[in-house]
């Protein structure tokens, strides 16, 4: 299974972090302080895995940001990254070409779209058109209920 | 489509959002969160009820400021009431703060319970899938409580929706991840094994997982899930690429899919029935020849997808291990993939070669592919493919190749990189060992490592090139001659300067001939070193030079000179002085004769496992070590230093300490009290000998030790009759009283080292009286005798009022054995006979020997373990308090090592370790689940023999 994900940026800051078993906030900080060290610190073109523990981490840079995904130690490397990669290409749909800041100030929606593809640690669904109906029915339901309500104004900025 | 306009904005988030990245200082962040705290803490205290979208903005602003790393103490139940709301975005932002920031133990867990129970039976699939996200991201034990019925019920329920299955069914794995005793298997487990062969492949993906899991706890009730999951797997192998639509992964036919289900066959031995397996073996086949044709893209997602797949079918191959075709075949692909041009390719391979190499079918063709990893090694950038390579060159090396495998591991260590540099060292250590045919390239070996890396050898691997000099006459004339050589280096490593000094103190005579190493030479030698090392190095030094005396009588006065010095006799350290005054004073009133009894060779040590093998154990738990059955011939194997003949094992038992003669210092070196020197190291009585010049031995408390001081571990115990009580007591540990009545004490002491064992039997005489015609004897049943020999020594007929005397008992266990011997006793006291029997605590776990293993080895070997008559399993309830730190003394008193971190759930406690007889070695891993809840435990044991499993699950079962 997963353990967990980072996603940070070059710089080192933390954009999204998902848990799949329960850790203490102390632990978190130090395991999100190890992941950036050691995974910032890697020469280009080096190989994206890493022992770290009894866990391998796969790690890969899109763009700013770096996907770190840490899983045990019999799960397959190669698929891992191809998780990875499913996942952007789900945020790349949804936002259309996805960048650094729509996750940040979209965060709860990255979030959602992980819910849909992976849960408890295991890959729920591998299909992309599957993943990106249910959260485009479920946007539907936000904008009619929305709608509905005062506040409408989309954000501009 | 501009993502802002997608869903609802929320632009008071948005503006904070942006805030929060203009602070210019971390202290206008703080100042900025803190201003946005207390503003939503007077929103949520405010006497006007917020409405639903006000509550979801503020919500979602603390999740935000929580992410970002500051703590929240307050929303906690505005969330909660999130989830109540018929909204859909307003229950979806409340089930996002829950996941994350609700911790298992949270007092609201009722509160969310309710809205996760109301959304479950709301049939609203959007809902109930958010519902089971939660318990899955949450997972707590109260959740398990609440749910571990009603999801398994969800999952299977004819009228569920395809998603809400595949949540349910991954809600369910973690469930039992975290609880997997309240997960009971019932009627719906043969219900999920038919999910394999649901239409949607998603509800396939989710269902696999799920089995996989189950399977390995439970192996027996989801053997229904093999030939389904091979039909599966032949299904998607051999479809074209476009039948499963959007399962097509950049033209790879569902590899998600395939690996689990790869996965899940790995659970499993090779299927029995032959036409299952030739249709499995079709299908890694085919997947093995997909590996050839060209690929159908460029992308490196298409070769990622399908070389995910080749890997993972590599894995159930090698897992298998019985196909030897397959396995050339899949060596051979990894032998192309050595040299492929992505980087990640060949850290996989090498990975995979690794446990491809311990395989009698493919160690041949791995060796092939040496030259390709000894370049990868000089050649490869990436420090991690490095070690892979490594951890390759160690797996491969026999006999044939070690020379070359070993010269090349060491001129790598000198560029090699810091953070591996210590394993290296370890893993030459080992090989020159375990290959060695010839001893002195044993010993320049080690040297060169010394050399080399001085820095990163660590005392196990110098103590055992001693260890080994000593126990090989054929090797000590070379070794003496060679330290002799490296150490007139001008800079030589302290290590050096260890093995020099120990070599030539014992050894300095046979190159002391020469007139350039004569005894003078030699000892001016070792003492330029002198001033520039440690205390523990100098206190070894000075032992060398009292030795010193004995060889070389006419180098005894500048001897006398150096100890005589102020700065020996004076020395700050306590250590250093007294050895200073009483080696002076030794050699100042000894006669020659009693000199070279004291100061005679160190006796041979007795041959065991390598401590360095248990270091890199200890260190480095991965699947590139030898397993247990390599262990095991390891010990058998010719040449390296342990097929002594038995006769010599024998002498050396009985010449030196049992079982603490290691060269690993088990106490703090003391110096020597005079009255030791009265003991010659032939002695019965085993004291630690003078002549071991490390000292290392600790002092062995049997000989005249009061009663309470060799029972210290016990505090009370009630007198017993005959004592089967007490003899559960010894189960987990070695030392104590087995029997006490108004006359008589006995107590025990026992050490054990593979499949000997020693005990040490105290009387002690509680009255004033003389016990006459003291005997004991020791009984074994019929079929005990020819599985345990134990051998008493006699003891002395009478025993004094107040006196204690001790008998020692030889023990040796020659094959698994379940009968308990029995010690009788008698003696005449005041007139009467007394008889007394008792169980004698020598039980099959004590000649365990721990073993060390990382999670994956554990959980491979726990799956090779897996045929039912393999496996003991026992449910009961708790004798005593369930304290963790108690169960694990237990365990690892037990005998095996206690593995942390390799069972997903912290509450369990696994352990592995072997069972050490004559005739055979026994594996065993065990695994022991406590629900505080029931006040039950679950214990289950897997070993190669059935009559062991059963044997140690009854003795162990009976500790908690």
């Amino acid at each position: 299974m997963m353990r967990f994900l980072l996603l940070f940026s070059r710089q080192g800051k933390l954009r999204l972090q998902k848990w799949f078993t329960p850790i203490s906030e102390r632990e978190k900080k130090k395991i999100i302080r190890d992941m950036t060290n050691m995974v910032l610190a890697r020469q280009p073109r080096s190989c994206n895995f890493l022992d770290w523990k009894d866990l391998k981490i796969i790690y890969k840079r899109y763009a700013s940001l770096y996907f770190c995904l840490a899983i045990e130690n019999q799960e397959n490397e190669l698929l891992a990254l191809e998780i990875i990669h499913r996942y952007v290409e789900l945020l790349d749909k949804y936002f259309g070409n996805v960048c650094e800041l729509d996750i940040i100030f979209n965060f709860e929606k990255a979030y959602f779209i992980l819910d849909e593809f992976i849960i408890g640690g295991e890959v729920q669904e591998t299909s992309k058109q599957i993943v990106n109906r249910s959260i485009e029915a479920s946007d539907m339901l936000q904008e009619f209920q929305v709608g509905a309500s005062t506040d409408t104004s989309p954000m501009s900025e | 489509m501009p993502a802002v306009s997608k869903g609802d904005g929320m632009r008071g988030l948005a503006v904070f959002i942006s805030d929060i990245r203009n602070c210019k200082s971390k202290e206008a962040e703080i100042k900025r969160i803190n201003k946005e705290l207390a503003n939503i803490r007077s929103k949520f205290k405010g006497d006007k009820a917020l409405d639903g979208y006000s509550k979801k903005k503020y919500i979602c602003k603390l999740l935000f400021i929580f992410l970002l790393g500051h703590d929240i103490d307050f929303g906690h139940m505005e969330a909660v009431n999130l989830l109540s709301s018929n909204k859909y975005t307003e229950k979806q932002i409340g089930y996002l703060f829950i996941s994350v920031l609700v911790n298992s133990n949270s007092d609201l867990i009722r509160l969310i319970n309710n809205g996760i129970k109301n959304d479950l039976s709301s049939r609203n699939p959007t809902f109930m899938n958010l519902a089971l996200h939660c318990i899955a991201n949450v997972g707590s034990r109260e959740m398990a409580e609440a749910f571990a019925s009603e999801v398994p019920r969800i999952l299977v329920a004819g009228d569920t929706v395809d998603s809400v299955k595949q949540s349910a069914a991954l809600c369910l794995l973690r469930l039992n991840r975290t609880s997997p005793d309240l997960v009971p298997m019932g009627e719906w487990t043969a219900r999920v094994v038919h999910l394999l062969n649901d239409q949607h492949l998603g509800v396939v993906t989710a269902a696999t997982s799920l089995i996989t899991t189950l399977a390995l706890k439970s192996p027996d009730d989801f053997k229904t899930s093999v030939s389904l999951a091979i039909a599966r797997l032949s299904r998607i192998v051999t479809s074209a690429s476009i039948d499963l639509q959007d399962y097509t992964y950049y033209f790879v036919a569902a590899p998600w899919l395939s690996v689990k289900l790869l996965r899940l066959l790995q659970c499993y031995p090779p299927p029995e029935d032959a036409a299952l397996r030739s249709r499995l073996t079709e299908c890694l086949e085919t997947i093995l020849n997909k590996a050839q044709e060209p690929p159908k893209s460029k992308k490196v997602q298409h070769s990622n997808a399908k070389n995910a797949v080749l890997f993972e079918a590599i894995a159930l191959i090698i897992h298998h291990d019985s196909e030897p075709t397959l396995l050339v075949r899949a060596c051979n692909q990894l032998g192309q993939f050595l040299q492929h041009r992505e980087t990640n390719l060949r850290y996989l391979a090498l990975e995979s070669m690794c446990t491809l190499a311990s395989s009698e079918f493919s160690h041949e063709a791995v060796k092939t592919h040496m030259e390709t990893v000894i370049n990868a090694l000089k050649t490869e950038r990436d420090v991690s493919v490095r070690q892979r390579a490594v951890d390759l060159l160690y797996a491969m090396c026999d006999r044939s190749n070690a020379k070359q495998i070993v010269a090349e591991m060491l001129s790598y260590l000198e560029t090699a990189d810091y953070s591996i540099r210590e394993e290296i060292v370890l893993k030459v250590a080992i090989l020159a060992e375990k290959y060695a045919v010839d001893y002195t390239w044993y010993v320049d070996t080690i040297l060169n490592l010394i050399r080399i890396a001085g820095d990163y050898v660590s005392e196990e691997v110098w103590y055992r090139v001693i260890q080994i000099v000593i126990n090989r006459d054929d090797v000590q004339g070379y070794a003496a001659k060679t330290v002799f050589e490296a150490l007139q280096a001008p800079a030589c490593h302290e290590n050096l300067v260890k093995v020099g000094g120990y070599i030539l103190g014992e050894f300095g005579n046979l190159i002391a001939g020469d007139s350039r190493s004569s005894p003078l030479v030699q000892f001016n030698l070792l003492h330029s070193k002198f001033h520039l090392c440690s205390v523990p190095t100098r206190a070894l030094l000075l032992s060398a030079y009292i030795k010193f005396i004995n060889l070389f009588p006419e180098i005894k006065a500048t001897i006398q000179d150096v100890l005589r010095s102020d700065s020996q006799l004076r020395n700050a350290d306590v250590e250093l002085q007294q050895r200073a005054v009483e080696y002076l004073r030794l050699s100042c009133i000894a006669s020659t004769d009693i000199l070279a009894t004291v100061l005679e060779e160190m006796p041979p040590f007795p041959e065991r496992e390598s401590s360095i093998l248990a270091k890199l154990k200890r260190k480095k738990g991965r699947g590139n070590l030898p397993d247990i059955d390599e262990a095991r011939k390891n010990v058998n194997v010719n040449g390296n230093g342990n097929s002594e003949p038995s006769d010599k094992i024998e002498a050396t038992n009985k010449s030196s300490p049992p079982l603490v003669a290691d060269l690993l210092p088990t106490n703090r070196p003391r110096p020597v009290s005079s009255s030791t020197f009265m003991f010659s190291p032939g002695s019965t009585v085993s004291s630690p000998s003078f002549t071991d010049l490390l000292n290392l031995n600790s002092t062995p408390s049997a000989g005249n030790t009061l009663l309470v001081d060799v029972f210290s571990d016990n505090s009370t115990f009630s007198a017993t009759e005959v004592s089967e009580e007490n003899f559960a007591r010894f189960i987990c540990k070695n030392n104590g009283v087995i029997y006490e009545n108004q006359l008589l004490q006995i107590g025990l002491k026992s050490e054990y080292r593979q499949n000997l064992g020693r005990m040490y039997v105290f009387y002690g005489n509680k009255t004033s009286t003389q016990f006459l015609n003291f005997s004991t004897s020791v009984t074994s049943t019929d079929i005990l005798r020819t599985q345990l020999n134990i051998h008493a020594k006699t003891v002395d007929p009478v025993i004094e009022g107040g006196a204690q005397v001790q008998q020692i008992l030889n023990i040796e266990c020659l094959s698994g054995f379940t009968d308990t011997p029995v010690l009788n006793v008698q003696f005449r006291y005041g007139g009467m006979m007394q008889n007394i029997s008792l169980k004698l605590p020598v039980m099959l776990n004590k000649f365990f020997q721990p073993t060390e293993m990382s999670s994956q080895d554990f959980f491979q070997r726990w799956k090779q373990l897996g045929a039912p008559q393999q496996e003991v399993q026992k449910i009961f309830k708790s004798k005593h308090p369930m304290d963790a730190e108690v169960t694990k003394a237990k365990i690892i008193g037990f005998g095996v090592a206690l593995l942390e971190g390799v069972d997903p759930n912290q509450e369990n406690f696994v352990g592995a370790g072997v069972i050490h007889t004559k005739s055979i070695q026994v594996g065993c891993l065990l695994r022991l689940e406590p629900n505080v809840q029931a006040q039950m435990y679950r214990l289950t044991l897997r070993t190669s023999k059935d009559s062991v499993s059963q044997r140690l699950c009854d003795l162990l079962s009976e500790q908690f």
